[in-house]
């Protein structure tokens, strides 16, 4: 599927595709990953199954006797968003196959935080990828466990207080880095994976869209602040979400087959580095990185940048811009 | 007696498992390999390579995922079968209870193995005693026929509407799982009609409409939402409700079962052997059974009324039965071949000194926890039972009522 033409949808005509992740959920204000879903959920492109990791966003929208969700939906455990959408996605193949069902194709979708993604969730991820099913896996990423109190996760960056990292006298937050896991995720030779920020939805949206396009998995990383617990302002999460890309913390690209590709805004970065913002006004914008301006905790600061320009270095080699 | 015409052809018990499998037009495997249940994925494998199925057969990286997929595949409506035994099942724990609350009437066969620490590789039900309270439906089979038979049934149990619920069904690993039996079997259309297609209860979605409980894009339903204080227990109580009407179904199941082929275990609740009259009387599940019987025979020839009684289904607990066959006997034998540490005896003792609690006359009960890890059961442990129960049955006295048997002490 490479070389995959992009979804032409106007801006009019993108508001009117079906609400299916509707109003009337319990997500906090600001929330970066509701936003994400319904956005994801409106680039659908037909009949479509979801299926979510236990989080805040199963939690917020599903309430019983409420529900959020206009599309069939299941939730069953913490570590197994994947795996939901490979037994979903072998059912539908067999009864389809069996004339139990009705003949048309059906797209799954499946949703974890990065506590369900990075960490507990990893294995059936890798394995569902490995086998090759037919599904989009939409990693929002919020970068800590929120639903339990904002502990960390193998997502959460350096430096960053959590509630299992605090800032301390002796450990100033969290000292290991951000897992790769997009990265990680390509090193699968899977058909399809992205990164996406809800503060360029366009982009994220197509990237959406084409995760649903292509034949096997297919894997999109989502950027999504929690002011809740990033100690950010509940009206900041969209200029965070941009601001993380042009800092290149968080930069936007695309591997289709394995071909790296930066996308737009990370691109312009590329080709005019003089854009490229430094960290610090990204850290500045939320409290979990409050202690990292500490005099004597400045060159935690400098090791932040070092490796969020390391690793951009790399990404430009990838994507053959250096 | 049975009007179809049955072959009879020689299986282990893995392999009688997955011959019943291949016959109940299954829609979804979903498996992971673990001694001792490796034959059943094998010989499924086997199936669908050659076409001889129409089952999606997904080869999982964990039985934690086999579990999961077994869930959702059943949820979009798909039939569905797993397998498993000891760290398997014990991986699987969480979403065994995932299952059971979504009432997800999955059909697995246990092929019981002792659980690690120290690791072994042979029988004994620390697995599935260790899932008593999970909320799946449980059988134990005594030899590989009644291993094949009950799986088909297990399919019609599950799935019938009044139940809903998953169903385990226990094979002692190596003594059944890798030993050649001659098994008769029906034919495969035969097998494909008794189970028939798989039926769905409706429910009332979002928009307030009845619609199949499944994951379907026309008509869409949240399945596994968060239930708090204010629903969860009503949940519940509606799973303890289906187990206590899958009693009746698993005899009406049975039943029909014994017209079709002549086979029968009493009444699918329990199996009673040689126990009418007996005044002292051991009680096991498992391929145990067959030795209890054979050493029930010996007892009788030497002029003591020895019974058996088999308890096929241990979940939902058939109480009654339990009661009306044991009542008057002198003294009850509880065979365990699993350990409750710390409790008093064994699982299938608990649950059985419990009902005889009820009873109007109390026989005196003890315990007996035998073949840990797979150690042999010869007959003559099981004749030093029969001998204890007739000291207990003449004096009226236990000397001790829990013991461990067959082990260096």
């Amino acid at each position: 599927m490479k070389n995959m033409t992009e979804w032409k949808v106007t801006n009019k005509e993108f508001a009117k595709t079906p609400e299916t992740f509707m109003a009337g959920h319990r997500a906090c204000a600001g929330c970066g990953p509701a936003i994400a879903l319904r956005l994801i959920m409106k680039a659908a492109r037909g009949p479509t199954i979801a299926t979510s990791a236990t989080g805040c966003m199963e939690v917020v929208s599903t309430i019983y006797p409420n529900t959020a969700w206009d599309v069939p939906w299941i939730h069953t455990a913490f570590e197994t968003a994947a795996a939901n959408a490979a037994g979903i996605e072998s059912a539908l193949k067999v009864l389809r196959k069996k004339g139990k069902i009705k003949d048309e194709h059906v797209d799954v979708i499946a949703f974890g935080g990065d506590g369900g993604t990075f960490d507990i969730g990893f294995q059936a991820l890798s394995g569902a990828v490995e086998r090759g099913h037919d599904f989009l896996y939409v990693l929002y990423d919020n970068e800590a466990y929120m639903n339990t109190g904002i502990q960390r996760s193998g997502g959460t960056p350096h430096g960053a207080w959590t509630t299992t990292s605090p800032a301390g006298e002796v450990i100033p937050g969290k000292t290991q880095y951000k897992k790769p896991i997009g990265h990680i995720m390509v090193a699968h030779e899977m058909p399809y994976v992205a990164t996406a920020s809800i503060g360029y939805w366009k982009d994220m949206v197509q990237k959406a869209r084409k995760g649903l396009e292509v034949n096997g998995p297919a894997f999109l990383h989502t950027f999504a602040p929690c002011p809740r617990g990033w100690r950010s302002e509940t009206s900041k999460s969209i200029e965070i979400s941009r601001l993380a890309v042009d800092t290149c913390v968080f930069p936007l690209w695309e591997a289709d087959c394995g071909e790296y590709k930066l996308s737009p805004k990370s691109k312009a970065i590329a080709l005019k580095p003089e854009k490229k913002k430094p960290v610090e006004v990204y850290l500045k914008t939320q409290r979990r990185f409050r202690h990292l301006f500490k005099p004597k905790n400045k060159h935690i600061i400098e090791e932040i940048q070092n490796n969020v320009d390391r690793r951009w270095n790399k990404l430009l080699k990838l994507c053959e811009m250096d | 007696m049975s009007k179809v015409k049955q072959k009879m052809i020689p299986l282990n018990g893995d392999e009688a498992v997955a011959y019943a499998v291949k016959q109940c037009d299954v829609d979804v495997v979903a498996a992971y390999p673990i001694t001792p249940q490796t034959i059943i994925v094998e010989k499924f494998s086997e199936y669908v390579a050659d076409g001889e199925v129409e089952t999606e057969f997904v080869c999982v990286e964990s039985e934690h995922t086999a579990m999961t997929c077994s869930i959702t595949a059943a949820a979009t409506g798909a039939r569905t079968f797993t397998a498993t035994a000891s760290a398997g099942l014990a991986l699987m724990h969480e979403m065994l209870g995932v299952a059971s609350g979504l009432r997800m009437p999955i059909v697995m066969s246990v092929v019981n193995r002792a659980l690690s620490a120290p690791i072994n590789i042979h029988c004994d039900h620390s697995d599935s005693m260790s899932e008593r309270d999970i909320g799946w439906i449980q059988a134990y089979a005594e030899n590989s026929q009644e291993a094949y038979d009950s799986i088909i049934q297990a399919f019609k149990i599950a799935e019938n509407l009044k139940v809903q619920l998953p169903m385990m069904v226990g094979l002692d690993g190596f003594v059944l799982s890798h030993t050649l039996e001659n098994v008769t079997v029906l034919p495969d259309e035969t097998v494909k009609k008794f189970v028939g297609t798989r039926q769905i209860p409706q429910v009332m979605n979002h928009k307030g409409e009845l619609v199949p409980f499944k994951l379907n894009p026309e008509k869409p339903v949240t399945m596994g939402p968060i239930s708090l204080q204010d629903y969860y227990f009503e949940t519940k109580r509606q799973q303890e409700e289906a187990m206590r009407k899958a009693i009746g179904v698993i005899k009406q199941v049975h039943d029909e079962y014994v017209k079709l082929t002549g086979r029968s275990y009493g009444n699918g609740l329990v199996e009673a052997y040689r126990l009418e009259d007996a005044e002292v009387a051991l009680v096991c599940v498992g391929s145990t059974a067959g030795t209890v019987k054979t050493v029930v025979d010996i007892m009788r020839e030497k002029g003591i009324k020895a019974g058996l009684l088999k308890v096929r289904t241990f979940r939902p607990l058939p109480v009654e039965d339990i009661i009306n066959n044991l009542s008057d006997k002198k003294a009850l034998a509880v065979m365990d071949r699993s350990c409750s540490f710390g409790g008093q005896g064994g699982p299938v003792f608990h649950e059985i000194h419990h009902a005889m609690y009820d009873a109007p006359d109390k026989p005196q009960v003890v315990n007996y926890i035998y073949g840990l890890g797979g150690r042999d059961t010869p007959p003559a442990l099981i004749e030093g039972i029969f001998n204890d129960l007739q000291n207990i049955a003449q004096t009226g006295q236990i000397k001790t009522k829990i013991q461990f048997i067959g082990l260096r002490e």
